[in-house]
């Protein structure tokens, strides 16, 4: 859908992409480091109505493609086990571990249920003492307290078969990872929104400043991403980079308190792989030393996993934003949603996927491979 | 996953000394976590991920939000039965699965 007049209010999606295509006098290079971004973008042809010169780079906000192999191994085998009961956001079931996700495990036998909040999970627990109830605890900042706050109460309330398997991963420090990068060509940031809803933006004027970017705090919606997108390019031409915050219906400087107080306590931070880019230093929460009684991987002495990825993956590059999904050999073809070889192809956050449903009939063919990511004609 | 969709607070009562309350998005109705918005009143709006209000929102910005994520099938991908989902994308037709969202009863 590439059509301005199905955008909620057609006449000021018109007046900011007239703002922007006026604004812009050369090429810029911005990344919406969120999936749920990159899936708006994508399914609204957000990309395509933007001035040629400003390229859309889609980064590594997708959790659930983000969530290393290992991790998912991990969680296949334990929820295999015929003790425990495996609850996920349904999101994960789908994910190719080695060779099956959590969906084939449930058909085998495993006891695997969707649940809607971490707190459904925590009732499992209550309601099947004799079980083992493990919640697969994934996800960014936003979907952190509300984890934080099932271990506090499981602690509060006794409930001691009752554990996570927590694979959280923080947005600030990928940023540094991207920007470190020899091959990074971004040069400003669309910012989640409901990540700083929580966090707040004090983590972010750093990095702009020692990179040199603009980062723009921005919603989901068509016209929240056009309003960022149109700070980010103004930036961009008046040669500043500062934080601004263009979603402040929903995002307050200073975040959400009481989640905030709440992570500290529940968490700490770590060293956190990130599938397809490797480790990020401090890019992670594990489960505080006061709360390592409920950490999954220590109940469970998960132990001989032999991960494989599949060799015609290029999720990495895609995660990166150094290679559009259309640019994959595989795209479309050996990997699609029925048949995915990585998760990016499974999310409806992942890139891969977004681009193979909204997108499919009208990217050319792949190209051969190469490590110049270009926009989609 | 890091969809948060704002909703209405129809009612809010203590549980196992956790503050929760009733609310509606757009028709569907759920249990929501008020821990991290203690002052949040019956009747005002907040934005809701994974069963946690995060954030307060302002009538008029939850509506039209509702309202577009109501129109692009956002709400159904949200609060739907998954396992149907997931066989949807894996075009395996229901047949494999027999799960509900419902599982953990209330």
């Amino acid at each position: 859908m590439k059509y301005i007049e199905e955008f909620q209010d057609p006449e000021l999606a018109r007046r900011l992409l007239d703002d922007i295509h006026a604004t812009v006098t050369r090429p810029w290079a911005l990344m919406e480091v969120c999936g749920g971004q990159t899936h708006t973008i994508i399914r609204h042809g957000i990309d395509q109505l933007l001035p040629d010169q400003v390229e859309l780079i889609h980064g590594p906000g997708c959790p659930v493609c983000v969530t290393p192999l290992e991790v998912i191994d991990k969680a296949l085998e334990i929820a295999s086990r015929p003790e425990v009961i495996f609850c996920s956001f349904g999101d994960m079931l789908r994910v190719p571990g080695t060779g099956r996700d959590l969906f084939r495990v449930r058909a085998e036998g495993g006891d695997v249920r969707v649940v809607y909040s971490p707190l459904d999970a925590l009732r499992i627990a209550q309601q099947n003492p004799t079980r083992q109830v493990v919640f697969f605890g994934i996800g960014f900042e936003t979907t952190a307290p509300p984890n934080a706050m099932t271990v506090h109460q499981a602690r509060k309330l006794g409930i001691r078969n009752f554990s996570l398997l927590v694979s959280h991963v923080r947005v600030p420090p990928a940023i540094e990872a991207i920007m470190q990068s020899p091959s990074c060509r971004v040069q400003g940031f669309l910012a989640a929104g409901h990540v700083c809803s929580v966090m707040g933006v004090a983590e972010y004027p750093v990095l702009a400043e020692r990179h040199r970017v603009p980062i723009v705090v921005t919603g989901f919606e068509p016209l929240d991403i056009l309003e960022g997108v149109r700070r980010a390019v103004r930036q961009l031409e008046r040669g500043i980079h500062t934080v601004e915050n263009a979603y402040p219906r929903a995002v307050r400087p200073e975040g959400n308190p009481a989640a905030l107080a709440m992570l500290e306590d529940v968490f700490e931070v770590t060293d956190r792989a990130w599938r397809g880019i490797g480790t990020i230093p401090g890019s992670g929460w594990r489960l505080s030393e006061r709360y390592r009684e409920f950490d999954a991987e220590q109940r469970f002495s998960v132990t001989g996993i032999q991960t494989r990825e599949p060799a015609a993956c290029r999720a990495g590059e895609v995660l990166q934003g150094l290679l559009k999904p259309h640019e994959c050999e595989a795209f479309g073809t050996t990997c699609t949603p029925r048949n995915p070889l990585g998760a990016t192809m499974v999310s409806s956050e992942g890139a891969c996927a977004a681009y193979y449903l909204y997108r499919r009939l009208e990217t050319p063919p792949a190209a051969p491979a190469h490590l110049e990511a270009s926009p989609v004609a | 996953m890091c969809l948060a969709v704002p909703g209405r607070v129809l009612e809010i009562e203590e549980k196992d000394g956790t503050r929760m309350a009733t609310v509606d998005f757009g028709g569907v109705v759920k249990e929501v976590c008020l821990e991290y918005l203690p002052d949040l009143k019956v009747g005002e709006y907040a934005i809701v991920h994974v069963g946690f209000a995060l954030q307060r929102l302002d009538e008029e910005s939850a509506r039209r939000t509702l309202a577009l994520f109501a129109d692009l099938g956002m709400l159904q991908e949200e609060f739907g039965d998954p396992w149907e989902a997931a066989a949807a994308m894996a075009e395996l037709g229901g047949s494999e699965v027999d799960g509900t969202a419902e599982e953990a009863t209330r």
